[in-house]
């Protein structure tokens, strides 16, 4: 039987639960049942025999385990990281869990899946669930032998009683602790993390199995009896509406069932959720990507249709030479006296970076199954963010959020683009007009033309080292599409002469999150241009980046939203690189070392790149070792080394290559081939991962690994061939050096 | 539309299709067999690699008209309980992230060890740069090769 089809027929067991959870939870989130309602009996239900001790878990009588995996699974590993967890503190035996995918629904607490925040949300209350369960069946377990349940372990899916060495399955458990009250969560015993047997150890990845053999688990692989494809030709300039369209020859087209424009009153240049299109439904989706192509629009184009990347960086020069105060420069930041500093320097570097657009590029194109039937709908959908898509779904409908079900299916590939359901509105708008189930599909034309990219940017800087060799100054104008550089943003707080400047061009590109938003640009820009202060300085760059990180071990953040910085933490991961990497060694012109450095997402991580570069200017990323510190606790081995092995050649992937580049408003790229993403040959050959286990709360990795890479290859560079990167992509740049 | 018959993974199926129709479209949307993945549409990514007559071939861009008549296996057909080593190896590295690219990578992979028993990194690479990852496991991908090379060696070292 399938996940889905599982749950499907559980459904009715499942409300009970989700209401037995409601009300026999205490923990925050857990506190309300499935309907919203709240449930005032508590205790603990049996369905079917089945021992049920809170939301996430069920344990059945031949002893099997159910953990419910409540975020989903975009490729960061967290189904089967969380069951972990779950599993750890309940002493099941890992080969007798079973984990499935939890649909949207507010027994199972926050549901999204973005930040790298599923780990440090969840870690404690995972926890906890797995504690309660098992001090119940160790109760059980205690009553049924007369002794104090102190003098009983639970491991390895039984309960032992130690001073006899008498045991108990959990199967044999289920019936007698199915009839217990459930423990305080709050002051539930947790297990002593030096006595973990599972977290920390390699598991692979629980869907695996079904992943090798083709099993269709993802979103675009669902279907439903009576569906329809379809597809959503939305307007090459954003925010802009189809004014007529030749859908009187489309629905004459092979395969084709109905062809219409959606053009709700959306407000003037909304770039977010459902935007105005045309869509075509047909009977496959080849037969609706070949009407596709014969289909002619007229679209009224808005006030950005002009728009091309040369000219906002035109504008961004332009904007980078009016003085602070002036129009459109916020000041937000200064400390001491940038110009007195710069005076009085031993050496002064200028420097202007940018990087530009580009996608997320979610190998699986943006889709959505949708089903309305009157007032409502049920969705199945590859979303981060299942609140969000049930949200906009309600919205298209007019509907209440309590009439849209949501079914959570495996990602391929999320990066923060789903995020946002934007496909999900489309889905839900076709379906209804066309009174059946539709599978909208993107084609990747859509996906990279239609994303919420990761915004480009520039940056002007200017830096100096004193007579000491020390960093004494800092200014940087940051001239950007969206968000801007932060007045707690590195290195702020470490150079006692700063001055930050921000700007934001008027612009119409729909933009949003990209895997470590941005850290993952400005760690390349902080990153390169400390690395040049070190050269300027003549000092070596880890000595020198180790001095701007001071002596202080944390660094308070400033105001009240400030985020504090554990330079500490950060000096141990520096240290670390350098040692591992073997920084400092004799190497061959041509060969070369690079230091990068980021905090972010709660991770202190430091990378050093080796790479080659030939004297006709081909790069090659020989090996990366990276030192990590997410705290205490790796929760799964694998999963962790596979995100920081994944971030890393994901960073160089995003800045070797990519670029979108926006003429007449709209993306020129439409496909793949213009847009390289890192292949195999590109891969470095070696990366090693130092996790360093410190005292900190265990915090995720789907994110941190990865700003610290561009700027540690790019540093690499410039020590092989004395050429500094200082445009993404690394593309732009000659290498060649003699 | 014309009727269309297809051999996959040693089954026979009736299809009715526009001898145009991309193979790829027609073993999703009407033989389910959903292992094989849409990336692209033009030969970019392979996620929707398939064997034809044993050759890696590019379900997006191999007609139904060119594939009858052909020997088809798709992921579904490569064994018949992932009990290839390829599906092994890459279980036991835990090569996947989000997993949507694995099954076109295992039938690229499947294809060079069967004219390579033991590739090398460059052979590997070569093989292999068809194939995009969007996650990156390339670094699992190449491992995962090498362990599969080492279990199918295994068998036929206990089997001889
Ligand atoms: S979908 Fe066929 S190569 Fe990308
Ligand atoms: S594992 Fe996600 S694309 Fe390869």
């Amino acid at each position: 039987m399938s996940e889905a089809a599982q749950l499907h027929m559980d459904r009715r067991s499942f409300l009970r639960l989700a209401a037995m959870a409601g009300g026999g939870l205490v923990l925050g989130h857990y506190a309300r049942a499935a309907d919203g309602a709240q449930i005032a009996s508590a205790g603990v239900e049996r369905v079917d025999g089945v021992f049920i001790p809170n939301a996430f878990i069920r344990i059945a009588p031949d002893g099997s385990v159910t953990v419910f995996s409540a975020r989903p699974e975009v490729g960061q590993g967290i189904k089967t990281s969380l069951p972990m967890v779950v599993a750890e503190e309940l002493g099941a035996d890992w080969h007798s869990v079973t984990v499935v995918s939890a649909p949207l629904d507010a027994a199972f607490g926050p549901q999204s899946a973005g930040g790298s925040t599923s780990t440090p949300t969840s870690y404690m209350e995972m926890r906890r669930m797995g504690a309660a369960a098992r001090t119940m069946l160790v109760e059980a377990a205690a009553q049924t032998w007369g002794v104090p349940a102190d003098e009983c372990i639970a491991a390895d899916g039984a309960v032992r009683h130690v001073t006899s060495g008498r045991t108990l399955k959990f199967g044999d458990l289920v019936a007698r602790a199915s009839t217990l009250p459930v423990p305080d969560l709050h002051s539930v015993k947790l297990k002593d993390p030096k006595d973990f047997t599972l977290l920390g150890s390699r598991i692979g990845g629980v869907d695996n199995a079904k992943i090798v053999t083709g099993q269709p688990l993802f979103g675009i692989d669902q279907k439903r009896p009576g569906m329809a494809y379809a597809v959503y030709q939305k307007a090459p300039v954003w925010g802009s509406r189809p004014l007529k369209a030749n859908l009187e020859h489309i629905k004459t087209l092979p395969g084709v069932r109905d062809a219409f424009i959606i053009d709700r009153t959306v407000p003037e240049g909304q770039l977010i959720g459902l935007v105005p299109g045309v869509a075509i439904v047909a009977d496959s989706t080849w037969a609706a990507f070949s009407a596709r192509r014969e289909l002619d629009v007229q679209w009224e184009e808005g006030r950005f249709a002009k728009s091309s990347w040369d000219d906002y960086a035109r504008q961004a020069t332009e904007i980078s030479k009016a003085a602070p105060g002036s129009p459109k420069v916020e000041e937000t930041r200064r400390d001491g006296d940038v110009d007195q500093a710069f005076a009085g320097a031993a050496h002064v570097v200028e420097a202007s970076y940018s990087y530009p657009f580009i996608s997320h590029a979610n190998l699986e194109p943006q889709n959505c199954l949708a089903h309305v039937q009157g007032d409502k709908v049920e969705i199945w959908a590859p979303t981060q963010n299942p609140d969000n898509a049930r949200g906009l779904a309600a919205q298209v409908l007019g509907t209440a959020p309590e009439n849209v079900r949501v079914n959570i299916t495996r990602i391929g590939g999320g990066f923060g683009r789903r995020l946002r359901s934007d496909p999900v509105g489309e889905a839900v708008a076709i379906s209804q007009k066309a009174g059946i189930p539709i599978k909208l599909t993107w084609d990747r034309t859509d996906d990279l033309q239609h994303d919420h990219f990761r915004p480009g940017g520039f940056h002007f800087l200017k830096g100096a080292v004193d007579a000491k060799g020390a960093l004494s100054a800092w200014r940087s104008h940051h001239v950007s599409f969206g968000s801007n550089l932060g007045a707690d943003d590195y290195p702020a707080r470490f150079v006692p002469n700063y001055l930050l400047l921000n700007t934001r061009l008027d612009n119409g590109v729909p933009q949003g999150p990209w895997r470590a938003p941005g850290s993952c640009t400005y760690a390349w820009m902080i990153c390169s241009f400390l690395d040049e202060l070190a050269h300027a300085a003549g000092r070596d760059p880890v000595e020198f980046n180790l001095s701007v990180l001071g002596d202080k071990d944390l660094v308070a953040g400033t105001g009240k939203n400030g985020r504090p910085y554990n330079a500490a933490r950060m000096r141990n991961v520096v240290r670390q690189v350098a040692e591992k990497s073997g920084w400092g060694k004799e190497m061959a012109r041509g060969k070369g070392m690079g230091l990068g450095y980021y905090f972010s997402h709660q991770g202190y991580i430091a990378e050093v790149a080796e790479v080659t570069v030939s004297p006709k200017g081909v790069l090659s990323i020989d090996r990366v070792v990276a030192a990590v510190d997410v705290g205490s606790q790796i929760v799964n081995l694998s999963g962790a080394e596979n995100q920081v092995q994944g971030s890393i050649i994901d960073g160089i992937s995003a800045a070797w290559r990519q670029e979108l580049d926006i003429s007449q408003g709209r993306v020129v790229q439409s496909n793949l081939h213009e847009y390289p993403l890192l292949r195999i040959p590109d891969a470095p050959r070696a990366i090693e991962i130092h996790f360093l286990k410190t005292d900190y709360p265990p915090t995720g990795l789907g994110e941190p690994a990865l700003p610290p890479i561009a700027p540690a290859v790019c540093n690499a560079v410039f020590a092989a061939t004395g050429k500094r990167i200082r445009q993404l992509p690394m593309t732009r740049t000659d290498l060649s050096w003699s | 539309m014309s009727k269309i018959t297809l051999q996959v993974n040693g089954r026979s199926y009736d299809v009715d299709a526009a001898p145009e129709t991309p193979l790829l479209w027609v073993l999703r949307d009407q033989l389910d067999l959903l292992g094989t993945k849409f990336g692209c549409g033009i030969g970019q990514c392979g996620a929707c690699i398939v064997h034809v007559n044993g050759a890696p071939a590019r379900a997006c861009l191999t007609t139904v008209s060119e594939a009858v008549s052909a020997k088809i296996t798709t992921i579904e057909g490569l064994s018949r309980d992932g009990s290839h080593p390829l599906q092994k190896a890459w279980c036991e590295l835990d090569v996947a992230q989000c997993g949507y690219c694995q099954t076109g990578q295992i039938m690229s992979a499947a294809a060079l060890l069967a004219s390579n028993p033991h590739p090398s990194d460059s052979d590997i690479d070569d093989a292999m740069a068809g194939n995009i990852c969007r996650c990156a496991t390339y670094y699992r991908i190449r491992a995962a090769i090498h362990r599969a090379a080492e279990i199918a060696a295994g068998a036929r070292g206990a089997g001889a």
